[in-house]
């Protein structure tokens, strides 16, 4: 069993603070994925757990055992770095078999435990040789095989793919996620890239600024995203906002946009429930939930299309709605034509509100309080 | 980056094509200037080469032929008798013992001290690194004739004045801002990565250092420190200025180079210049066998 649990933790770099007051709990045998932009200090927060950075406050706990004081190599962890880390003086299989050896395993159990990493991997071909002969995709191979063959209560992965060509990185997410469901071994995971975190990871935990602004399961956080940055920061293309204000009339909305007034069934969901006070709002919808229509429609904002990019599974369609401009998703058989007019159409059910003043959204809970 | 290639395969050929057109003679402008600039290259290197050819052609001759001018550019006589005339005259042995013993005493402390002074600069940023870094630069800003004098009162007052030690710690003071400054460099081209994996591995920091960023290390520790020792063996001036008896090989030879014969000057010259030969010869393709694998 090894749960992690970060309590109220702070790092300070000189001045500047780089997390603040947080708190994270991975359960046992799951895969979280740290998101966020560079900077967030999603990084330093993965290396308090890995013991490489001393916390200057708070605790972290790694199964049943408080790990805060203690130095990297007892918190019984292995980590997979952005630049690989691989030892350039040492064959691959004394790279897998370092761990092991630093724990003085019998030279039986070395070479039984280096050859399963490597067939997991694929790379038993590669055991005699060294790093240098390897190219980048095999010494990713080579830094995760070292990382599972010591057998850790918990892997931590900082940025593992973002050093590998677009194909590989491709090949290699599906491969780890495989790996990693197996191995059923609690991870985590950083990254910057928000295909990476909804595509691999049983929970993200959004970061900014140093603090966790949403945690939630990946499809979760993509449909209800907490406020305007995660809207904006996960999804490609990014969650549309407009500004809105909203009133209500004899069980109908009218929610002026800036392209236009529509008219929607209340209570158009999203958190505008129906004790929720109209007025000044933000409405966010994502682009392939909007729908295309040719004529003007009451529940359907007009606007302008300005380009389209066709990317064979689908369109995408860049629309000036007022002053603003949204995309919007269509099917690959469904054309549209620059400067032709439209009408988006805003489905109820699919729509999400947001206040305009703190851009948080009106469904999200406050702060600090992991859905 | 294998796979890199193999994704980029589809563009090679419409590359090559476009490269094609620029594959031009180049104008008659750029090639003057492209055999100036060899012509140069060749000039220099003869300048330094002519002189060290001529002091090992005489040096290996016999002790007639050194007297020979013009002297020949071809050996007419190889013989190891300037050589053993030199190593045979009055207190050569016994200075050639004090060099070898001056330049390892040197070499050992210089790189104990300097090799952790220069990690610490490698991984730490602290308070004062970039003074520290000019500071210790600063030595070498004095003439040696001017920090000698001082140095030889100071060390008469301790009583170690004319001994190998005086002249160890003065080459050692020498010495030590390159040891400092190449570990340092030498230490930065280790990844810190390759440690903290290590220690995320079951080291403890010093083993990390021991096992994985020492080796690494090793190539270029061992260039200073035979940078230290070329140092130490032809540093002259202070040698002379510390010690009387207990002369030094370049002290010996510089204060009885006026009154000893030519096949004594060559063969002495020669000596002086063996050990930056296997400096240059043998650390230089170590090193940059070395260092491509780490760097790549």
């Amino acid at each position: 069993m090894a749960e992690i649990r970060v309590q109220n933790v702070h790092k300070f770099y000189d001045r500047v603070h780089a997390v603040r007051d947080v708190s994270l709990t991975v359960a046992d045998r799951e895969f979280l994925v740290l998101l966020g932009p560079s900077g967030c200090g999603k990084t330093t927060l993965l290396r308090c757990i890995a013991g490489l950075e001393r916390v200057d406050a708070g605790s972290i706990r790694i199964g049943d055992r408080d790990v805060t004081e203690l130095p990297p190599r007892r918190r019984r962890i292995a980590m997979v770095f952005q630049s690989y880390a691989v030892f350039p003086h040492m064959t691959v299989f004394e790279n897998i078999a370092f761990g092991l050896r630093m724990q003085k395993r019998p030279a039986a159990e070395v070479r039984r435990r280096v050859q399963e990493a490597a067939e997991l991997l694929h790379i038993e071909n590669l055991l005699e040789r060294h790093p240098a002969a390897a190219s980048g995709g095999q010494r990713q191979r080579i830094a995760v095989a070292r990382a599972i063959a010591v057998g850790p209560e918990v892997l931590l992965m900082d940025e593992p793919l973002s050093n590998l060509d677009a194909l590989l990185r491709l090949e290699m997410r599906a491969e780890l996620k495989r790996l990693l469901s197996e191995l059923k071994t609690t991870t985590v995971y950083v990254t910057h890239d928000q295909v990476e975190a909804l595509s691999m990871g049983d929970r993200i935990a959004v970061m900014r600024d140093g603090v966790i602004v949403q945690d939630d399961r990946p499809l979760a956080i993509y449909d209800r995203p907490v406020d305007r940055f995660v809207g904006g920061f996960i999804g490609n293309p990014p969650m549309n906002f407009l500004d809105a204000e909203v009133e209500r009339t004899d069980g109908r909305l009218r929610v002026r946009l800036p392209g236009g007034t529509v008219e929607l069934a209340a209570p158009a969901d999203g958190g505008l429930g129906a004790d929720a006070p109209p007025g000044r709002l933000i409405l966010g919808v994502r682009a392939e939930n909007l729908e295309l229509a040719r004529q003007s429609r009451p529940d359907a904002v007009e606007g302008e299309v300005l380009v389209v990019e066709p990317l064979g599974s689908h369109n995408l369609l860049t629309v000036a709605v007022g002053e603003e401009r949204i995309k919007a998703v269509t099917r690959a058989d469904e054309t549209a034509t620059p400067g032709e007019h439209v009408w988006m159409v805003l489905p109820p059910e699919k729509l999400w509100w947001l206040d305009r003043e703190t851009g948080r959204a009106l469904a999200a809970e406050p702060p600090a309080a992991p859905a | 980056m294998k796979a890199l290639a193999s994704t980029a395969l589809p563009h090679a050929p419409a590359a090559a094509t476009l490269a094609l057109p620029a594959r031009r003679r180049p104008p008659r402008s750029a090639l003057l200037a492209r055999a100036g600039l060899y012509l140069l290259a060749v000039l220099f290197a003869l300048w330094v080469l002519v002189p060290i050819w001529l002091i090992a052609v005489a040096g290996f001759s016999t002790r007639a032929d050194v007297y020979d001018f013009p002297k020949p550019l071809l050996p007419r006589s190889v013989s190891t008798d300037t050589m053993a005339f030199f190593v045979g005259s009055s207190g050569v042995l016994g200075a050639l013992r004090n060099s070898i013993i001056v330049a390892l005493v040197t070499v050992g402390l210089a790189t104990v001290i300097g090799a952790p002074a220069g990690y610490a600069i490698a991984r730490w940023v602290f308070r004062g690194r970039e003074a520290f870094r000019l500071l210790v630069l600063s030595t070498r800003a004095f003439p040696i004739v001017i920090l000698s004098i001082p140095l030889a009162v100071a060390f008469l007052q301790l009583g170690i004045y004319d001994s190998i030690w005086a002249v160890a710690l003065m080459h050692t003071a020498l010495a030590l801002p390159f040891a400092i400054l190449i570990t340092a460099s030498v230490f930065v081209s280790v990844p810190v990565d390759l440690e903290e994996a290590a220690m995320t591995m079951g080291c403890s920091r010093l083993d990390a250092f021991r096992r994985v960023s020492l080796p690494l290390a090793l190539p270029g520790l061992a260039a200073a420190a035979i940078f230290t020792f070329v140092l130490s063996w032809n540093e002259v001036f202070a040698a002379v200025i510390l010690t009387l008896r207990e002369r030094t090989l370049p002290a010996l030879v510089l204060t009885v180079l006026n009154e000893s014969p030519l096949p004594f000057r060559f063969a002495g010259a020669f000596f002086m210049l063996a050990p930056s030969f296997v400096f240059i010869f043998v650390i230089r393709r170590y090193l940059f066998g070395l260092w491509g694998r780490v760097l790549r």
